[in-house]
Parts: C-alpha cells; structure tokens; sequence
C-alpha cells in the first residue's frame, strides 16, 4: 500500500521538519515525519512513502547506516539533507544508493525541483527509447543525438556519457559511478578523463559552453543533467 | 648652612637605620663571644650557652669547634650535633675544615662556629671563616662565635705593638660592628695567669718563650682595657641609635658641630670612629672632610682611601671632598663656612718639601690659624719608620738600565762637542747648554735617569769648564755659586718636568678609561634584543680588558640559565656553572683573585641590576687588575647590568603589550561578530513579527519576504564566513585537489552571486587553451565569491568587474579587477588582515572576506597580492603552482 503523495521527512531539527512540513503540504504532499533514523525506518515500513528526506547528521545513528539499511528494501527515491563542505559525505551517500541531495541552508525551488525530479525518474521505469531534453533529442537506439534538430557528432564515448547523464535526467551522478559506468572499475580515480569529456560535450551540445545549462556540475561531488 | 641646631633627628641616619633593621630581619643573627686573649674561656661560655639555649628546644647545632682538648669544653660539645668537618687534601696532607653547605642544607635555627678570625684551608669557598660566616647569615642561620680583640683588623696594630707578636689573622671592623650581640668573656690578668699555669689555657707553635713574653701581667692588663673599652663604646653606640630610633630628644640642642678631617692613611679609621663616640657624648654633629691635593695616590692608598669613605658611610656621617693645594686653609675655611666648632686631625704630618717651605707643619698651623675651633689632635699608629717615609717622599726609580746609559750617552756627547767649541762659547753658556739638554731629556726620560744626568752634566761642567779645569775643585766664589744654582736648577726642572710628564701619563690613562666608558654606554644603547647586547658586551670587553668572557643571563622565573650564551668566548664545564650558580644566589664574586673559591682558573661576576641579578659574567684573568681597572671594571659591569635589565623589562613590557593586542583583537571580534549577528537577525525577527501581527497587502508583504530572505543569506554567509575563518586559523586546511575545469569554476561563483551581480557588468576570460588544474574547487571558489562580492560592494553600479584566468609554466594566475575606489597606498598590506574594514566600509561584513582569501590560497601555497589600477579601481592577483592536465582525449 504505497502512499502516492506522502514524503517521509528524517530530521532531529524541529525548525526544519516544520519548514519542511509548510512548504511540501504547500504543494500538494502530504508528510509525514520522524526525528531518528529508528523511527523513520519504521515509519517508511508502515506507510511506505513516495520519497524520504533523509538528514546525514542524525544523532542516533549514522545517516549513512540508515540510508543503507532503507536500500535493503526501499526502492524509491530518498534525498539526502546536509551540511556544506562535507563532499566526501555526499559522494558517500550517492554511492550507496540516495538519488539526490540538498545542503542545508536550502532553497524551496531547489527542493522542489529535486523532489519532483526524484519522483519523476523514478516512476519512469519503462525507458523510453527517444528521450527528449530541451534543444536535444537522443536516439538511444541509433546511437544518435540531435540538437535543436539537426544531428551532432559524438564519438561512441561522448555518447554513452551524454546518454547516462540524460537518463538520469535531474539526478546527481558522483564522478566515479560515471567512471564506473563508461569507463570501468579501474577508471573510478581518473576524474581527468571525465572533465576532458565533459568539457569536449559540453562544447557540443550547449548553446553556450563556457555558461553550461544542460551539463551541469555539481563541485566535489559529479555532474547532472539539469532541467 | 646647617640646619642641625632643631632637635629632629639626621633623616639620614635615621633611613640608613631602619633599612639596616629591615635587611637584618632577612638575616642571620651574629652573637659574638669576645675576650680580651686566648684563655679567657670564650668558647666554654658559648657553649654553656648554646646549652641553655637547646633546653628551651632551639634548634641549636656545633658546625665548628676548637676543644684544644680542654676536658671541661669537650664535655659540653659532646650535648650538641655536630656537623661532621669537610676533608679537603692540601699538599700531600689532609685537612679538616667547617663543611659549610652542610650546614646551610641542615638550616638549623642556630649555628656554633668558633675562632672567627681563622682562615681556611685552600680548596675551601672561602678564603677566610668570616665570609662563610657571613654566608650563613645571608641564609638565615643564626651564629655564636668567638672573636680576640687581636683580630679586630682596627686593633690588630695595637695589639701587636703592646705583645710584641704579630698578628696575623683579623676580622673587618664592620663585622663586630653589625653583630647583633657581643657578649664580652672577662677574667681579670690574675686569674688567668692562674689558669695559665694549671695549663688551661691553649697557646698554639708558641714557644714557653712567647708564651711568657705574651701574658705579662701588662699586656694583659692593657688587652683587658681595650677589650673593655671596645665594648663599652658600643653599648655607647647602640644606646644612641636606640634613642635616635625611639626619637627620644637627646642631647641635640648643643650646637655644637664637629669635622673630622680624613685622608688617605688607616689613621683614618680611627679618627673616625673616635670622633663619632665623641660627637654623641658632645651631643655634636658630625661630618667628614678629605681633602684632594696635588699628590698621586698609589694603589694602596686609594683602595685605603675608597675603605675610609665607605667607613665614613656606615658610621653615618656625612663626607666632603674639596680639592686644594693647601690642606690646612681648606680645612679652616670649610669650617668657618659650616660653623665647625671642633676639628678632629691625625698627628701623621704631609709629605713632600712641600710643608718644609710652608714653614710649619700641618698641625701647627692647622692649630694656629683655627681661631676658635678647638682642634683634637690623635696620635697616629705608624711607627716613626713610615712618618718618616712621608715626609721626604722620593719618587721611585725604577727605569731599565739602558735608559740610564742612553742618558749618559746624551749628556757625554754633548758636552765633548760643547768642549770643542769651548772657547767660542764660555763656560757659562755650555752651562745653559746642558741646562737646555737635562730639560729636554727630562721630557722623554723618567725621574731616575734626570736624576742621573744633573748629577753627570753637574760634574762635567765642574770639572771641563770650570775654571780650575780637570779639578772638581772651583776656583771662583762665584762660580761656586753658579755651580750650586745649577746643579738645584737642574735637578729641579727634570723632578718638575718628570712630575708633569708622570700626572701627564695620569690624566691620559683615566681619559682612556673614560673613553672605554663613553664607548660602552654609546654601544650598549644602540644595541637593540639582548642578542645585540651580548654582542656589543663581549665586543667591548675583548677591546678594553683584553678579556675573552662568558655570560650566563637569568631566566623568566628568575633562577640562572643552565648554559652559557651561545655568544660567550669561554667553555663553561660543570662546575664552572654550579659555581656560577652560588654567585648569581648570593651576588658576590668569586674564583681567581677573590676570598672565594679563589684556587679556580675563572672569575665570576654577577650583573646586579636595581631589580636583582641579571646574570653572571665569567672572565679568565692572566693577572689581577690594578686598582684603576678595577674601578673601571666595576663600571663596566654597572652599565652591562643596568642594560640587561632594560632588555628584560622591555621584553615583558612586550610580552604585556602583546596579551593586551589579543585581548583587544579579542575584543574586537567579538563586537563585530556580534553586531553583524544582531542585523539579519533583527530583520528576519522584525518583518516575520510584523506579517503574524496583522494581514498586508501583497506587494508589502512580499517586501518584507524578500528582505527575510536576503538577511537569512547575510546571516548564512557571516556563518560561512567564520566557520572558514576558524578552519584557518586551526590550520586544519588540507586542499583536497582535484581536477577543475576553470569554466566550472567561473560558472560556479557566477551563479552564485546571480544576484549581486545584476547590476554590474561581469567579464570572464578564459584562455582557450586553459588546460585542467589541480586544486581544491571548494577552497578556490570561495576564494572567488569572496573577491567578487567585495567587488561588488565597493564598485559603482553598471561598472564592470573582470574576472581573468590563465595559466604559464606552472603557475596558475586568478585576476579579479573592479572600478571601485581602490584601496589607500599605505594599507595594501594591511588590507588581508583580520577585521580589516575599508574606510567606506558601509555595507555589512564582519572585514573577514580578505583574511579568508589570503588563508585558502596559502593553503594552496600560493600568493595573493592588491594592487590600485592605473585608471581606478582594485585589482587582486592571485598565483597558485598547480599540476595541470592538457585537454587532450586519452581515450577513443
């Protein structure tokens, strides 16, 4: 029995749970909320939400812990809610399975935007073969892409970067799951090569390179598609 | 003009004699046994009274006593602890002496210590039992000694005059002087010749002889009068302090007002003291005059001299130095100027053919011109041997044999060639001749050779050209006195000009030391840290004392460093340094050529300063220094000391100043913090307030979100802003360096200063073959936002900001540029400190912006510089050694 509207928040922060609680019951979700990771995990079991906001810094228990323990049976989208400079801790987070996250203090449209497109890629489980995004569209089938219509040239590289990044559109991919997917395991360090390829995309495939709208990165941490 | 006629008390003496209580208080206290001679049963008593004093449970101990093996005295000493004797090996034999350290590690409330005057064995800290008693004072022990009137160093001249045996081991005056109790051992001359012949009485290497020739009934009666006598006076002298402390009126309205006249003799001594008993039982007042004359001092006398005035000083009575030819008239007009009524004079006559032409000596005419003045005349203690010495003083000849025959030479030759032309010249213009030359040669040569050379040119003249030639005899009356005129002119001009030449040589010697002392004072002032000082120190005295030295300064709490200064000359071994340790507790100098541990190679001085000691100076001496370096060391050593001792101050004075600096950035922070605080917060709290309180139309309202908004991002960035401030100062920034595509970068800080930057023109430059650059994104970007909102705040709207990246050999150049108002000359240094505000610093900001700049791009090592532009305007360039990474597809 999934809740289609209900987003689970897991933050010990009163002030934020009821920012929260304003802004999402604002537009349209229903929430509900659990201040430990213990109960969270309770609660997600019971009411089985359509996205959890999991805060890193929870006092009981690991933030990381308690994502990996949702993962061993949530499928859905969970976020993760930070602090600034801890990098290392997000890329950590996106590694072991959050979709997405957000570092505190957040902007409403950011949160907005990362809930609906969390919500979004996740329900897109059918993959549709032509994926279209802005002046862009992508043939998966073909191996093609075209902007603004008329046909780009991609080497088989630049494609497979361009067609992960646009498959998860919205959602932060970290350097080396990128790494990991295009180049292989043993590539997960050299974030070089992903930065030569990127720069070389972007170059392709925006409007203008030097202020990118489509390839966006994400500093310390990967690159996202943006919306 | 004397103010003594009221009838308070010398202010004077009545400071010297609370400070002398005070700095006894601290001390020891002395009680001295004193007997008239050996026998009288001084140490019997003292111990009989240590007994006493150890039934009433003081802590009384025996760190030294003789029994001579008197049954009656061993019995008593064997009720006491004693403090085992120190071994010390002297010459193939062993010795025994007082262990001195023990004592004072044992710190006992009282301490035995007999025969005062005894003088150690080498290889002791003291050359003499009186400094090791005085040490034990210094550190509180309390002492009972034993003490003859033979060894009072006043006395000792006396005594050996009345006994016939020499004295040789004594005691300073002061010492008794200052003791805190004297109590005398009597026993009438029958009595002890009694025990003299029961064998009581110790005489040591004495033959039966001496024995008998010692204790004649005479001698002893005479020793007892003196004894008595001596301790009398200073019941005499304590009961006038006591009435001067308890300011009880004394006998102070006489008027009358006494001078004692002191030169540079040990007569001196007792005049002085002799006249201070006489002025309390006069009720006189009492001052001390020297008078300076034309006569040079020998070292001897001055250090006599320097004794007697420190004599005048402790006795309290107040000295004046006049420099005159004539003694007798400065005596007499100083006391007419002070109203003197009674002089008090030694009968030791002046020297010199000086007060055979003053027809009359010293004290006669001292008696006659004095008018009214009653005169005391006291007899003197030098034999007859030394008045005599006195008064025809000869210069001393001590100059080498060559010069004599050079002289000889001179004076030959010149009168062959005189001879040559005898007839043209007459024999009584060669006289001038050899006048002439003896004069001459009396500016090169010293008295001896002058001397020397009147006598030789004297007899040439007599026997070549006077008239009998080839005789000695003369011939004319006249002539004979033109011999005898001569020969007194000859003599007399070379003694004069010999004499000038010697005061000559006087006065540039003490100029020289002057000039060493100018020198001193002029380097040690320009020396600035106490390296320099050490330097200048070391410098001056390798100069003037030919001296390599070592200096040892004091540490913070006051206690001796454990080395020497790295600067010092002189390897300093262990022992070197624990010796160094006893002077800098006791501030008295010891090792070669002092009483204490003199048997070292080294000497040690301590630097005494107004505050304390400021250390310890360690010199290695070939040979003693006369009396004038001396004095001119002492100098030197004042000077270095009192320098030290501004250094030290002014290093705490610096140290304060600084605590004083963190206290006000401390300060400082905390003020801004909490201002910059208090505004967003009041913003936030202000317009939340007023949207509950009652409902506004939209755009008000939307106002007032807008600006919650923009202070929460204030309030978000000071946040940022300090948490970075601390990272840096905790020096926990390791830049996590990654590869970054410097558009990114740009991109990045663009974005996020979307706002700000809406009024302003923004231009990146990015060199198209900008490779990739290792560095941390975060750290970088920061960096950047910073800069560009700085921009933004101090630069006109529509004016346009630059932001250029480019990268050669290695370096990595960031150059951020506004048309602002630029930064003051004077401060672009400044400008990267904390709290640093700019003048229109009107917009919020806690001034930690640029400090944060500074901090991650060190943390880069790299560098970052302000610079005004030529046109208006601030431009930031920052340089980072970064690895880079060409844009070159390694895959495909």
């Amino acid at each position: 029995m999934s809740n289609a509207n209900t987003i689970l928040i897991i933050d010990d922060e009163v002030q934020i749970r009821r920012l929260l609680e304003i802004t999402l019951s604002a537009n349209g979700y229903l929430i509900s909320e659990a201040s430990t990771g213990k109960e969270g995990l309770i609660l997600a079991a019971s009411g089985l939400p359509v996205l959890v906001l999991l805060d890193l810094g929870l006092p009981d228990a690991d933030g990381l812990d308690i994502l990996k323990k949702f993962r061993e049976w949530y499928q859905k989208p969970i976020i993760i809610l930070s602090v600034r400079n801890s990098e290392e801790d997000i890329v950590a987070a996106l590694d072991s399975g959050a979709n997405d996250y957000l570092t505190k203090p957040f902007r409403t449209g950011e949160l907005l935007a990362r809930i609906r497109s969390a919500i979004r890629q996740n329900q897109d489980v059918a993959e549709t073969p032509v994926l279209k995004l802005g002046n862009l569209t992508i043939d998966l089938i073909n191996h093609t892409a075209k902007k603004n219509e008329e046909l780009i040239k991609l080497t088989s590289t630049e494609f497979s970067l361009l067609a992960l990044l646009a498959k998860n559109e919205g959602r932060v991919l970290t350097h080396q799951y990128i790494l990991k997917e295009i180049w292989g395991k043993s590539y997960v360090e050299q974030t070089q090569y992903l930065r030569v390829f990127v720069a070389q995309l972007r170059k392709k495939i925006e409007e203008d390179p030097a202020k990118p709208k489509l390839l966006l990165t994400e500093s310390g941490i990967g690159y996202r598609f943006g919306i | 003009m004397n103010n003594f006629d009221d009838n308070r008390p010398n202010p004077d003496e009545l400071l010297a004699s609370l400070y002398h209580d005070e700095e006894k208080s601290k001390l020891g206290e002395l009680k001295i046994f004193f007997g008239m001679c050996a026998g009288v049963g001084k140490t019997y008593t003292m111990l009989q009274t240590g007994l006493s004093e150890k039934r009433k449970n003081k802590d009384i101990i025996i760190g030294y006593v003789e029994t001579h093996n008197r049954s009656e005295t061993a019995e008593l000493a064997k009720g006491f602890e004693i403090v085992p004797r120190k071994i010390l090996d002297y010459k193939n034999t062993t010795v025994q002496e007082m262990d001195l350290d023990a004592i004072i590690a044992r710190n006992p409330h009282i301490v035995i210590v007999d025969e005062l005057a005894h003088t150690n064995a080498p290889g002791s800290r003291h050359t003499k039992r009186y400094h090791d008693v005085l040490e034990l004072l210094e550190n509180g022990i309390n002492v009972y000694t034993t003490l003859n009137v033979q060894h009072l160093e006043s006395r000792s001249e006396t005594v050996s005059q009345i006994t016939g045996v020499v004295v040789r081991e004594t005691v300073p005056d002061e010492i008794f002087e200052n003791a805190s109790e004297v109590e005398l051992v009597d026993l009438t001359p029958v009595e002890l010749l009694q025990r003299l012949s029961e064998g009581k009485v110790y005489a040591p290497e004495r033959s039966k002889e001496a024995i008998e020739n010692f204790f004649r009934i005479g001698n002893i009666t005479a020793l007892r009068e003196m004894a008595l006598r001596i301790v009398a006076d200073r019941v005499d002298m304590q009961l006038h302090d006591y009435m001067q402390n308890k300011r009880i009126r004394g006998p102070w309205k006489s008027g009358l007002h006494m001078l004692v006249a002191i030169n540079y003799t040990s007569d001196s001594a007792k005049l002085l003291r002799w006249a201070k008993n006489l002025s309390y039982s006069m009720g006189a007042t009492i001052q001390a005059l020297y008078i300076e004359t034309s006569h040079d001092l020998n070292n001897k006398e001055q250090e006599q001299l320097d004794r007697n005035i420190q004599l005048s000083k402790q006795l309290g009575i107040k000295l004046r130095i006049i420099t005159n030819f004539d003694v007798v008239r400065a005596i007499i007009d100083f006391a007419h100027k002070e109203n003197i009524t009674h002089i008090v004079v030694g009968k030791t006559s002046t020297h010199s053919l000086l007060s055979l032409l003053q027809l009359g000596n010293f004290v006669n005419r001292l008696i006659r011109d004095s008018g009214n003045i009653d005169v005391y005349i006291l007899g003197s203690e030098n034999k007859f041997r030394d008045k005599f010495k006195k008064t025809f003083s000869f210069p001393n000849f001590t100059s080498s044999i060559v010069q004599y025959l050079i002289i000889t030479l001179f004076v030959t030759f010149t009168a062959f060639v005189c001879y040559l032309f005898k007839n043209v010249l007459g024999y009584q213009v060669v006289s001038f001749i050899l006048l002439f030359l003896v004069s001459i040669l009396a500016l090169f040569f010293s008295t001896g050779p002058i001397f020397l050379a009147a006598a030789i040119s004297a007899l040439i003249w007599n026997y070549y050209f006077i008239p009998p030639y080839f005789t000695l005899h003369i011939g004319k009356p006249i002539d004979m006195l033109m011999f005898i005129m001569f020969f007194i002119i000859v003599l007399l001009n070379g003694i004069l000009t010999s004499r000038v030449r010697r005061q000559e040589k006087k006065i540039r010697i003490r100029e020289e030391r002057t000039d060493a002392l100018y020198r001193l004072a002029r380097d040690l002032s320009v020396a600035l840290g106490i390296e320099e000082v050490i330097k200048a120190v070391v410098n001056d005295i390798q100069k003037y004392f030919h001296l390599d030295c070592s200096i040892i300064l004091k540490t913070e709490e006051n206690t001796l460093e454990k080395d020497a200064h790295p600067d010092s000359l002189i390897n300093l071994t262990e022992n070197d340094l624990s010796v160094a340790g006893w002077v800098f507790k006791n501030s008295s100098k010891a090792g070669k050529f002092t009483d204490t541990l003199p048997s070292g190679d080294l000497t040690f001085y301590p630097l005494l300063g107004n505050s304390g000691n400021m250390g310890i100076i360690v010199v290695r001496h070939s040979k003693k220094f006369t009396y004038g370096e001396d004095q001119l060391w002492e100098a030197f050593l004042s000077q270095i000391s009192g320098k030290f001792e501004r250094e030290f101050l002014r290093d705490s004075a610096k140290k304060i100043y600084l605590v004083g600096e963190s206290e006000k950035l401390y300060k400082t922070l905390f003020n801004s913090i909490s201002h910059e605080l208090r505004i967003p917060v009041t913003t936030i709290l202000g317009a939340s307030d007023t949207l509950l309180t009652q409902e506004y139309p939209e755009n008000t309202r939307k106002k007032l979100y807008s600006e919650i908004n923009i202070a929460s991002l204030r309030l978000n960035r000071l946040i940022e802003n300090l948490l970075n401030m601390s990272r840096i100062e905790s020096g926990r920034i390791s830049p996590h360096l990654d590869w970054c595509d410097v558009h990114d970068l740009a991109n990045s800080v663009i974005e996020s200063l979307q706002q700000e930057l809406k009024l302003f023109k923004i231009s990146v430059i990015i060199p198209p073959n900008m490779p990739f650059v290792k560095i941390d994104f975060g750290l970088i970007e920061q960096v950047l936002h910073n800069l560009i909102l700085n921009a933004t705040q101090y630069s006109p709207a529509k004016s346009c900001i630059k932001l250029k990246f480019f990268y050669d050999n290695g370096i990595f150049s960031i150059m951020v540029m506004d048309r602002g108002n630029g930064f003051p000359e004077s401060e672009l240094n400044s400008i990267f400190k904390k709290f640093y505000r700019g003048k229109d610093a009107s917009t919020g900001g806690t001034g930690l912006g640029l400090s944060i700049v500074k901090g991650f791009v060190e943390a880069h090592k790299g560098t970052v510089i302000a610079e005004n532009r030529k046109n208006g305007g601030a431009l930031f360039s920052i340089k980072i050694p970064v690895e880079i990474s060409s844009v070159n597809t390694k895959n495909e």
